[in-house]
């Protein structure tokens, strides 16, 4: 693969910026309750129905670590490559808001569960590695409904005590490129683990972006801002894009940036200021006396790694090594791990190189088209690999493959039956291919001069005639060799 | 008729399994005292029909192998009661009615008890004379101008003017022992974990720790024996094998060794103080204890650590009282900040503000360090300094207060003063331990007084053996009055 080399820079008059990006990233743990209480944590619920009297804060009230929040963070952290700290501790960061019912959020500041690590990005100009800072585990807040009433505010509980993991990296993405795939690795990475369903819809995944520029060599860092809360890769991607430009524009302008936190509107594609450096919260971190410090054992730290799934690096080595793909196609593949999966099974069953292509050509189309995931996929793995070793074999064309391919999907069959109920068979005998080959020429002597009088552009034109009397049937390579075999003579 | 109110709880116990008295009379002699003695203000609320009811239906199905055989008890406001109307003391609780049972409560009833009714404390349990409370101070049956102490005040004042067998309160500097020293009960603080918080509004949860009020020692291990014992919904419970304390209550010391610590003898102590502290060390001596001096070296700055630490977590905790889900809500109030403003400086009373004031200013960016991280510093010390006594000694033997009960309105301007207080019953919060507060003597005006035994982590058996050892000896008999009748 021909590599690409980076360029992403904000060009003003004075010259070329590099972008400094860093992320925030809050993913909800797939849990079935919730990080301190027993509530459940199913999306969707009727408002306040998944709500205990801890997550809304009753006196007298205490909560209690889910053990399974934990054990997700630490299978996380370790596919991340990170550290993970057997001492940490859990914080109230205190403020005011309807929405947070105990006054105070419990979240780790000091000692996170999980300490530096890293993840691995394809980039077109070569891998790059992304720093990790740290992950913590924290509450959600509940929610406020603003425009359901002209004078009151809503407010519902059931995200209120949800377990978030922040996963904060360290200020290495240098592109909204990067942080598309920065985001999605880090999604592909927490899917695979079971620890995040990722989805951004639902909010299971959200990021604060930070962001600074700085003139192209230059070494150190520009000051930052925060936009807040981005709930999707392309609100971030337009975000970083808006406010990179703005940033460079205040420096040319002789202007200092204000280290602030902002808003992105999505309407009209603009961060704002939310509040600045002085008007900051002071969260008076202190430890939850609620709560002891959490102290992990290592035997179930490397039980918990013991029994970790094969995540997506490794397994692109494999299939690299295993099937022959390319980096592209095996990244491609690992990307999510239901992909991965089919993609085994078709190629347990069909030639592999052949199998990686076709699903991500027409197989991806079709899903992409109809809007499904590969887990609901109308083609069976056995199907679709029958299918690929009807090309394999030479048994049907590509052509008539393609052809092939919507019957399975309208009717479901399997690709075996369709071929010879419709007589969609290749013909690939050479000796009844040479006969009607030579009754074609026969027909068409006039052409057949011209050919060899040096029109060589009537090949084309035999191949056509070939295919028409066959119903597209003929075997393309067996029917070039011969014509061009009876063609000389 | 024999008044049995002003009986032991463990005799009332024997009159109830001999069935020399129902549950319906007792509960009935209670009820008849309680409504005569509303000049003292114990109660914030009473559950009559509900204790009558729970009598009658023991008296109908009587389960005597029960610890707390149909026995009514009052409890301090502060554990929240199902559908029960649960205050704290606050303004801001006023209209709030639980629907869970603390898990101390629920212990009692468990064993065979159920409530009377919720006793005043001070607001949130700040305070060390029930002067904080929204609804008004409570009176000290051993005089009608003394403070029964705080911040389990009504606790106190009721047991004391037998308006409930037996009661529970919540130490977290000196609320049950600095009471009980002031009204000449029996109060124990217990260790850290030994009973759940679950269900007791929070003041300081590093800190709090609900125990016993009781007249005599013995009845003191037959509450703790009844309240105590892991939780689960806890998280800082101690998950341990109960204890039969008493079963267990033995007067026998000889050879125990008991420290006296040097930085307990404060200036201007008054000279009766002393003089308890003599006569708790020669009953001791007598019976063959052995007296060891020790030194607490941080003891000095236990109170500022307190006045951190505390208001600290205090601060945090109450910030849930926002108007938003329960509790009082001010009418006024433009928008969201606006009504946290009102709410909170209608619902809170002066102390409560002090202390999230104070609390907020020792964790605000930039105090955090000089302050609170430095109190959980020295917080370690002294809690390393009882660490080391104990390798030495089995309990330490120290005044319960530096004063006994003082008049209401002395020191309500002097907050320091007021904190001053607790000086001797703190350093057992910050370190976690449990200690017991026993009645052994009287000042000149006839005041009961207060010796605090200290032990180490749960070691709650010897202190109340040495307690019940010192009770049989020192022959303390309170001499109130009904003076309010």
């Amino acid at each position: 693969m021909s590599k690409e080399k980076f360029d992403y820079f904000i060009k003003g008059d004075k010259g070329k910026y590099e972008v400094v990006i860093g992320l925030e990233v809050h993913a909800q743990v797939l849990s079935k309750s919730k990080l301190f209480s027993g509530s459940s944590t199913k999306f969707g619920a009727d408002p306040n129905n998944q709500v205990s009297l801890i997550d809304s804060a009753f006196p007298g009230m205490l909560p209690v670590i889910n053990e399974e929040c934990i054990k997700q963070a630490v299978r996380t952290g370790l596919g991340l490559n990170a550290k993970i700290n057997n001492y940490s501790v859990f914080d109230r960061k205190n403020y005011f808001y309807a929405d947070l019912p105990q006054g105070y959020q419990i979240s780790q500041y000091k000692h996170p569960i999980v300490g530096e690590g890293k993840v691995l990005l394809d980039m077109p100009y070569g891998s790059k590695e992304i720093g990790i800072e740290r992950l913590h585990l924290e509450q959600d807040a509940g929610k406020s409904i603003h425009d359901m009433d002209p004078t009151n505010t809503y407010v519902d509980l059931n995200r209120s005590g949800i377990a978030l993991m922040e996963i904060v990296s360290k200020p290495d993405l240098r592109s909204p490129d990067e942080v598309n795939a920065y985001i999605k690795k880090l999604r592909s990475i927490m899917r695979y683990l079971g620890t995040c369903d990722g989805n951004m819809q639902e909010g299971s995944l959200r990021a604060d972006v930070n962001v600074s520029v700085r003139k192209e060599g230059d070494k150190n860092f520009g000051t930052r801002c925060e936009i807040k809360n981005v709930n999707s890769i392309k609100f971030m991607q337009m975000a970083i894009e808006y406010e990179a430009t703005r940033q460079v524009e205040l420096i040319e302008n002789g202007k200092e940036i204000d280290q602030e936190t902002r808003l992105f509107d999505t309407k009209k594609n603009e961060t704002r200021s939310m509040r600045s450096k002085e008007d900051a919260h002071d969260y008076r971190y202190f430890p939850d006396p609620d709560l002891l410090p959490l102290k992990l054992e290592q035997k179930l730290i490397d039980e918990l790694k013991k029994s970790l799934p094969e995540l997506p690096d490794k397994k692109k080595e494999r299939f690299m090594k295993e099937y022959g793909l390319n980096a592209y196609e095996a990244n491609v593949l690992v990307s999510e791990k239901e992909i991965s999966d089919y993609y085994e099974e078709v190629a347990k069953l069909s030639d592999k190189k052949l199998a990686a292509t076709w699903m991500m050509g027409d197989l991806f189309a079709m899903l992409n088209d109809k809007g499904l995931d590969i887990s609901k996929s109308p083609i069976s793995t056995k199907h679709f690999a029958e299918l690929v070793q009807s090309i394999k074999s030479g048994e049907i064309s590509g052509r008539i493959a393609k052809e092939v391919f919507e019957i399975m999907l309208e009717t479901g069959d399997n690709p075996k039956k369709i071929i010879e109920s419709k007589g969609l068979k290749q013909q690939s005998d050479p000796k009844e291919l040479e006969k009607m080959i030579n009754e074609i020429l026969s027909k068409n002597k006039d052409k057949v001069d011209q050919y060899k009088s040096g029109k060589d552009k009537l090949f084309g034109f035999f191949v056509g005639q070939v295919m028409k009397s066959s119903g597209g049937k003929a075997n393309p390579q067996l029917t070039n060799e011969i014509l061009k075999k009876l063609l000389k003579g | 008729m024999v008044d049995i109110t002003n009986q032991s709880l463990n005799d009332i116990i024997e009159n109830i399994k001999t069935k020399k008295i129902s549950s319906t009379d007792l509960t009935k002699a209670y009820i008849n005292n309680i409504q005569s003695a509303k000049k003292l203000n114990a109660f914030v609320t009473t559950t009559f029909d509900h204790a009558l009811d729970k009598a009658k239906q023991f008296d109908n199905k009587p389960n005597f192998d029960q610890l707390l055989p149909g026995i009514p008890l009052a409890v301090k406001d502060l554990f929240c009661t199902e559908n029960i109307k649960t205050t704290a003391g606050s303004n801001i609780l006023n209209n709030f009615i639980p629907s869970y049972e603390s898990t101390v409560t629920k212990n009692l009833w468990n064993n065979g008890s159920f409530l009377l009714g919720k006793l005043n404390c001070d607001e949130f349990a700040m305070g060390s004379s029930n002067e904080t409370s929204y609804y008004g101070n409570v009176i000290n049956p051993v005089g009608d101008q003394l403070v029964p102490g705080g911040s389990s005040g009504g606790s106190s004042s009721a047991l004391a003017a037998d308006l409930t067998p037996a009661t529970i309160g919540t130490d977290t500097g000196g609320s049950i022992r600095q009471p009980a020293s002031f009204t000449g009960t029996v109060g124990l603080k217990p260790t850290y974990g030994l009973c759940s918080r679950w269900g007791i509004v929070a003041f300081a949860s590093s800190l709090d720790q609900a125990g016993p009020m009781t007249k005599t020692i013995k009845d003191c291990a037959i509450m703790l024996e009844s309240m105590s014992g892991f939780d689960e919904k806890d998280s800082t419970s101690i998950n341990k094998k109960k204890e039969q304390y008493s079963k267990n209550l033995k007067d026998n010391i000889k050879g125990l060794k008991i420290g006296i610590p040097k930085e307990y003898r404060v200036d201007n102590m008054p000279k009766e103080i002393d003089e308890l502290w003599e006569k708790g060390k020669k009953i001791l001596k007598d019976l063959g204890a052995q007296l060891i001096d020790i030194s607490l070296p941080h003891t000095k700055y236990a109170l500022p650590t307190y006045y951190i630490v505390a208001p600290a977590e205090a601060s945090s905790n109450l910030a849930r009282y926002d108007g938003v889900r329960y509790g009082y809500r001010s009418k006024q109030g433009k928008d969201l900040i606006e009504m946290y403003e009102k709410t909170r400086s209608e619902g809170f009373g002066d102390e409560v503000k002090r202390r999230i004031l104070i609390g907020t200013y020792v964790l605000s960016s930039g105090y955090y360090d000089a302050y609170y991280l430095k109190a959980q510093k020295v917080r370690q010390l002294i809690k390393k300094d009882f660490d080391d006594s104990f390798t030495k000694i089995d309990a330490i033997l120290t005044p319960s207060t530096p004063s006994s009960a003082f008049k209401i309105g002395e020191k309500t301007n002097d907050p320091v003063s007021m904190y001053l207080n607790d000086i001797f019953t703190v350093p057992v919060n910050l370190a976690g331990i449990p200690a017991l507060s026993l009645p052994a003597g009287v000042d000149k005006q006839g005041y009961p007084l207060g010796l605090q035994l200290i032990g180490k982590a749960l070691d709650e058996q010897k202190i109340l053996n040495i307690g019940y050892a010192i009770e049989k000896n020192c022959r303390f008999k309170n001499k109130i009055k009904r003076w309010w009748l």
